[in-house]
């Protein structure tokens, strides 16, 4: 299970992860996120420049199946888009902690970060939404 | 939720389970994408007990069954089996589906398996007078194997010629020492057979089919996969593209409605002549976006005047399309539409016959 969710990470309750680094955050879906949605087929990112606000939209994911939209975890500047998701969606599936990597953010206010869930706070909310 | 007889199977094999119709049914197994391609470059076998069969018996059982069916049952000799719809007087769809004739005097009717109490319950009340109508839907189990290995696989376990089988036509035949019916029918645009057995011969029969099959690439497969082949064939979706709110004629099933003296005849008959107002077209996104059950299409103006009845990736065909009802004056070749994807217009082009054919 701790594999399935990285102790190096932040969390979202909309399954999106946060790595911290210095000001920068990197931004993906978790392993939840990725099973719940299945084959992912097609990924809408925004463009570097963009600035996003917390819990704002700021693209989707679509897969065979389902349609999701992406919250930001923190208010930033978009400096960074893992852009050969464009064309290889199925990286998220893959890799989702790595390769499968979304959007790097340069962060605005680092106590935005103090909120986020970490790795077992994540993993026992996972096991609360599970037994509703 | 009901459980077919194959349930403990699906979860050993690691199946992700929905409620499909409250039935407890595999969705997937090793992923959407890689059981679509098995399907259509090996075979795959699908678990699909939860149809229902309701079974026609008596001297008066032809006439029952016409009376049921837009399709004409005089066509079908013994052995053979057609696909059809039932509908209501006003020509509305009660369920697609396949009669089988066994012989003169015996019919099976497979049904879809969200409308099995609603649809024996018509038959009984239209027909029942008629001849014996009796709901068999929980003795048997259904197990389709379909994709260009099928043929060889099932022919490989069973007694009798099956091979020989002409597409809709079926027959009885031990398969793996189980007795069975095999039909040479589908739902995924692949060649293949629908295999009807006893319930608790299932897992025998489930069990030696993974095992013969395994040789050639023969996987399971769910739901999932299940609903993109059968949107890249074009085969119509009970619930989605279909439904009591709408006839044979707007549903592009006109081909099916050639018999005589069956419920809805005069409705279809006007509707026909008079010309539908709108027709379920398939269509292929010329832009990013994917359409999906229930998302509008819309005109220039952004005001909707149709609705999108399935739409997902065409996995094989590499390109997203979908199927809807448009006005009939959209829903010629070529025609552009306008779906909206969530709040985002994404254009579409109407396209004519199944987005993906097999190679015969």
């Amino acid at each position: 299970m701790s594999n399935d969710y990285p102790n190096d990470l932040r969390y979202t309750k909309e399954h999106e992860w946060a790595r911290v680094e210095g000001n920068r955050v990197t931004v993906g879906i978790t392993k939840f996120a990725v099973e719940s949605l299945g084959d992912i087929t097609q990924v809408d990112l925004p463009k570097e420049g963009e600035d996003l606000k917390k819990d704002a939209v700021f693209g989707t994911v679509e897969s065979v199946k389902a349609v999701s939209d992406l919250f930001a975890p923190v208010s930033g500047k978009v400096v960074k888009v893992n852009d050969p998701l464009g064309d290889s969606p199925e990286y998220i599936n893959e890799d989702c902690y790595d390769e499968g990597w979304m959007v790097q953010l340069e962060v605005k206010d680092a106590k935005e970060l103090d909120a986020l869930m970490n790795a077992e706070q994540y993993q026992a909310y996972l096991k609360e939404q599970e037994s509703h | 939720m009901k459980q077919t007889p194959l349930y403990g199977r699906h979860q050993a094999l690691g199946a992700k389970i929905i409620d499909f119709g409250g039935w407890a049914m595999p969705v997937q197994y090793s992923g959407i994408l890689d059981e679509h391609k098995t399907v259509r470059t090996a075979a795959g076998i699908f678990d699909v007990s939860h149809m229902g069969e309701v079974w026609f018996r008596g001297p008066r059982a032809a006439e029952a069954v016409q009376k049921l069916v837009t399709n004409d049952v005089a066509k079908l000799a013994d052995g053979a089996a057609m696909y059809t719809c039932a509908c209501r007087p006003t020509g509305g769809i009660v369920d697609d589906l396949i009669v089988y004739r066994q012989t003169g005097e015996s019919f099976l009717i497979v049904v879809n398996a969200s409308n099995v109490d609603k649809d024996y319950n018509w038959f009984v009340e239209q027909s029942g007078a008629l001849c014996d109508v009796v709901n068999r839907s929980d003795e048997f189990a259904l197990l389709a194997v379909q994709g260009p290995e099928a043929v060889a696989v099932v022919q490989s376990l069973a007694d009798a010629p099956v091979a020989e089988l002409k597409s809709f036509h079926w027959r009885s035949a031990g398969v793996a020492g189980v007795a069975a019916h095999v039909a040479r029918t589908g739902y995924t645009g692949e060649d293949g057979f629908e295999i009807f057995c006893a319930s608790g011969d299932a897992g025998k029969l489930w069990d030696a089919l993974l095992e013969a099959g395994g040789k050639v690439g023969l996987k399971p497969i769910g739901l999932g996969a299940r609903d993109t082949l059968r949107l890249e064939a074009r085969l119509s979706l009970y619930g989605n593209d279909i439904d009591e709110e709408h006839t044979p004629h707007e549903a592009g099933l006109s081909w099916v409605v050639k018999g005589k003296g069956f419920i809805g005849e005069e409705a279809l008959a006007k509707q026909k002549a008079e010309g539908v107002t709108r027709k379920l077209v398939g269509f292929v996104m010329k832009e990013r976006g994917t359409a999906r059950h229930g998302y509008n299409i819309v005109d220039e103006s952004s005001k909707p005047i149709g609705v999108v009845t399935s739409g997902s990736l065409g996995p094989t065909v590499g390109v997203n399309i979908g199927l809807g009802y448009v006005p009939t004056a959209l829903a010629q070749a070529g025609t552009r539409l306008q779906i909206d994807c969530r709040g985002k217009g994404a254009a579409a082009e109407v396209v004519n016959g199944p987005f993906y054919k097999r190679r015969s």
